[in-house]
């Protein structure tokens, strides 16, 4: 990993935030947040940081709250008729002082079962984005949705096909489609909510590899409940438990080291 | 002061022209109901004005004369409909155990598929059905044949609600009569039919208030009556045929009362269904 | 069971045809079916067999009675336009045209209406709104025709002769759909009041079809910040033919809607272009005329007219039953 020349006091900042040292900015902070679905509450006080250009692994057993302060983070938490109180701040400004719409252009999301729009070509279900937001020319419209789908390592498979319907493919493939969507409206950061948990084991080997490939260019959040998968692709990991972070760092030391008692005991499948 | 979250004009316009629909749908709602109020509300305050004891009770007036009542439109509403579930009810909740039970094969989804093709038919035709079927050989208007264009109109929904009641009734129930060592009939009617009986008995009412409410097949099967009439061979008033008959006389007097009879019909219909509600409410509350 | 059971040969189990080998002289029925089975059986099959006959011996009766007429006049009844008892000439197309201009001009107004009230009971209101909302929209439907044709007459018509059609007749009265004297009576109040009858229908079931749209498809377009409304457009989208569905099962209710129609329809066998003409539909001709049907000429003509009305209403509703049972399929 590069390591850019960094000034002493950002890295012993991010150390003390418990981010790897690679990290140069933090993309998102949440601060105090608290979700309740009506009278049952959620999450518990979270704050922790996601830092730019990195991977952010939430795990945690079922029901820990992590999906839940996943959807926190591009406001789907209250589609659900859920409510929240805390902050969330996208490179400092808090996504709930503004229109919903808006921070949900800037943060993406990839749901666990892939859903493309099944009444839409697979052309159109990239170029949605483009065309709900902005009045985009018809050859630039093009090129976008080639660039898209070539980030999303889709292109070489459906470039001759790009008029079928977005669920004439596989799973995988249509998570991928989900993913070039998603990517088509440029987004800063990638939600991703368990992506892979419905695929099989090739396509969940290709999704992980396009996270490393993103991560380049994105800030990706990503909630699973398969720890072998958080430790190969992310950068931090934070630990959930019935709706509290117990433990966030450095994959690595996570994984290696953890501090808490819970941590070590959810790693090492004492429980979960 | 540059926002992380900056709107273009076009955001503005997309909210505006989201904000405008949504608005129109919510109004939809509000229109929707405007005939609905204003029906009711005619209704009980037209019909008002004759509401009294001898509506239920006395025989209609001649032209020109104060008073009188429907009694016989009413009684003949309660002659028709009994008789058209008499003839109906059974060969609906028979042929729905028969489609739910032994349906699976060519000629069930066929009578499957009848069932669908009766139950478009309109309520005139079901009249001139039972005019050839009735009226014709028996030479003379009856309140027989009005059953029997009522009860073509009650079969194809008392054999669908029944089927679908019949299929919700868990697999798991059958399973334990038949371990139990009951023949298969016996676990039909008594276990798997009790189970869904009350949901049976709402198709049933809802069937019954549908027919209370049907005019167009009585104009020449029942024909309608000025006098007192029970007989099935003869025929027979009701509700309907009077409100029609009523409302289109020019006898303002008349008028009314078609008003109020509607406002009868209106109380019956609602009685009917209002059992329904609670029926499966309670149905409900129980699990 | 018992004596099996104290012989010790076979352990208690709970059903007939166990895992045990049974022997011969214990078992009390043997494996062919039971008497109760086949009575049960054939007694349920009797009935179905006298519904899928009834529809049979509907359709000839009918085909029967009114062969004079189709004998007569044969396709030339559907082309024909005079209406004439008298001279024993009939035709069906006014009552065709009439039928089906009221029909589909309550679609015209109950469409956008029943999508409206769908988007809002699926999509936009709370649930404690929704469902006595829901309901207060269904008893419409449970209103009797005869009632409607009631308020018909004594409200609805005298309110559209004198607050609808003047101020119609005198902005837009050169154009032909707004020609004509305005008598209240006629195909404007038909559709209005068949909108009315259609509305439930056609709401409820295209509320249904929403919501059996999976909640999957509603959050992949919030989440690439779709407004409300858009995502609603594409949910609406993935619900086209089940909307289509209800609409053509609104559509066959208004065809074989009787009483409500001829009470405010004017009754007079005309095929005009003006909405403020009266008209006369298949159903309502039945109606009116059937009584007063002197010869059986005249009556097979009217029964030809059923014939008609019967086999439009069932293609309209096959079609609408396919379509909504494929939106729902498995959903419901």
């Amino acid at each position: 990993m590069m390591m850019p020349m960094l000034e002493q006091p950002m890295i012993e900042a991010n150390a003390q935030a418990g981010l790897p040292s690679s990290a140069t900015d933090i993309k998102m902070r949440a601060m105090n947040v608290n979700a309740f679905f009506g009278k049952l509450q959620a999450l518990h006080d979270v704050s922790l940081e996601v830092a730019a250009n990195q991977v952010l692994a939430i795990i945690g057993p079922s029901g820990c709250g992590k999906s839940t302060f996943l959807r926190c983070l591009n406001r789907m938490h209250e589609v659900a008729g859920g409510t929240m109180s805390g902050k969330v701040l996208l490179d400092g400004e808090d996504v709930y002082q503004t229109d919903a719409v808006l921070v949900r252009r800037r943060v993406g999301m990839v749901f666990q079962k892939p859903n493309p729009f099944p009444t839409m070509s697979i052309f159109d279900n990239v170029a949605i984005g483009l065309r709900l937001n902005g009045g985009v020319p018809r050859n630039q419209l093009n090129e976008a949705v080639e660039q898209s789908l070539k980030q999303a390592a889709l292109w070489d498979e459906v470039k001759d096909t790009l008029g079928k319907s977005g669920i004439s493919i596989s799973g995988g493939q249509q998570q991928r489609l989900c993913i070039a969507r998603t990517l088509a409206v440029n987004p800063e950061v990638i939600l991703m909510d368990e992506p892979a948990s419905a695929l099989d084991p090739i396509a969940t080997a290709k999704i992980e590899e396009l996270i490393h490939e993103l991560k380049k260019n994105y800030t990706i959040v990503i909630v699973t409940h398969n720890m072998q998968q958080a430790a190969r692709v992310s950068d931090s990991t934070a630990f959930f438990y019935l709706g509290r972070l117990i433990e966030f760092g450095e994959t690595k030391k996570i994984f290696t080291n953890p501090s808490k008692k819970q941590t070590e005991e959810y790693i090492t499948g004492r429980f979960g | 002061m540059k926002t992380v979250f900056a709107p273009t004009l076009r955001y503005y316009r997309r909210k505006l022209t989201g904000g405008v629909m949504l608005t129109l749908s919510a109004l939809s709602a509000v229109v929707a109901l405007i005939p609905l109020l204003l029906i009711f509300f005619y209704t009980i305050s037209q019909g008002f004005d004759y509401l009294n004891l001898d509506f239920f009770i006395k025989m209609p007036k001649p032209v020109g004369e104060v008073g009188g009542g429907m009694a016989n439109a009413i009684v003949g509403t309660l002659v028709l409909v009994a008789t058209g579930s008499v003839i109906g009810l059974p060969i609906g909740i028979f042929t729905g155990i028969y489609l739910a039970e032994f349906g699976n094969n060519k000629f069930g989804s066929t009578v499957r598929f009848m069932t669908d093709v009766l139950s478009g038919v309109p309520s005139i035709v079901a009249g001139v059905v039972a005019y050839g079927f009735v009226v014709i050989p028996m030479k003379h208007f009856s309140a027989l044949a009005g059953g029997v264009a009522l009860s073509i109109l009650m079969i194809p929904t008392v054999t669908r609600t029944t089927e679908e009641m019949i299929r919700l009734v868990p697999h798991s129930y059958r399973e334990a009569g038949l371990a139990l060592g009951i023949p298969q009939w016996k676990t039909t009617v008594q276990i798997v039919l009790r189970t869904a009986f009350p949901g049976i008995v709402t198709g049933i009412l809802l069937a019954i208030a549908r027919i209370a409410g049907e005019t167009a097949p009585l104009l020449f099967t029942a024909l309608g009556n000025r006098f007192w009439s029970t007989s099935l061979d003869q025929p027979i008033a009701s509700l309907t045929v009077f409100i029609y008959d009523y409302a289109k006389a020019p006898f303002e007097g008349w008028n009314k009362q078609a008003w109020t009879a509607a406002l009868v019909l209106i109380m019956l219909i609602s009685i009917l269904s209002l059992t329904v509600r609670i029926v499966t409410r309670s149905r409900y509350a129980q699990r | 069971m018992l004596l099996v059971i104290l012989q010790g040969e076979i352990s208690p189990t709970v059903g007939r045809g166990g895992g045990a080998i049974p022997r011969a002289s214990a078992l009390k029925t043997s494996p062919k079916r039971n008497l109760g089975d086949v009575v049960f059986k054939y007694t349920t099959l009797m009935f179905a067999v006298i519904v899928l006959s009834l529809i049979l011996l509907m359709a000839y009766e009918m085909y029967v009675d009114s062969k004079p007429s189709i004998l007569k006049f044969g396709w030339g009844f559907l082309t024909g336009t005079t209406w004439d008892p008298v001279q024993e000439n009939y035709g069906a197309l006014p009552f065709v045209f009439g039928t089906m201009a009221s029909s589909f001009l309550a679609l015209l107004i109950a469409l956008p209406l029943s999508l409206g009230i769908a988007v809002f009971l699926s999509e936009m209101a709370p649930s404690w709104l929704e469902r006595p909302l829901s309901f207060l929209i269904e008893l419409l439907a449970g209103i009797p025709s005869i009632v409607y044709g009631l308020w018909g007459i004594f409200i609805l018509v005298p309110w559209i002769r004198s607050s609808i059609e003047p101020p119609l007749s005198g902005y837009l009265g050169s154009l032909p759909i707004f020609r004509g004297a305005p008598y209240g009576f006629g195909m404007l109040a038909a559709g209005l009041i068949l909108s009315v009858m259609i509305l439930p229908i056609v709401a409820s079931i295209s509320r249904d079809v929403l919501k059996a749209v999976p909640q999957s498809q509603r959050e992949a377009s919030l989440a690439i910040g779709a407004t409300k409304w858009e995502s609603i457009r594409l949910i609406l989208k993935d619900a086209r033919s089940g909307i289509l569905g209800a609409t053509l099962l609104g559509l066959g209710r208004a065809i074989g809607e009787t009483m409500a129609v001829t009470m405010v329809i004017g009754n007079r066998p005309t095929i005009s272009a003006s909405l403020f003409d009266p008209g006369y539909t298949m159903a309502s001709v039945i109606a009116n005329e059937f009584t007063e049907a002197t010869t059986s000429m005249y009556i097979s003509a009217l029964i030809e007219i059923a014939i008609l009305l019967f086999l439009i209403t069932i293609i309209v509703n096959m079609l609408a039953r396919l379509l909504v049972w494929s939106a729902t399929r498995g959903k419901l």
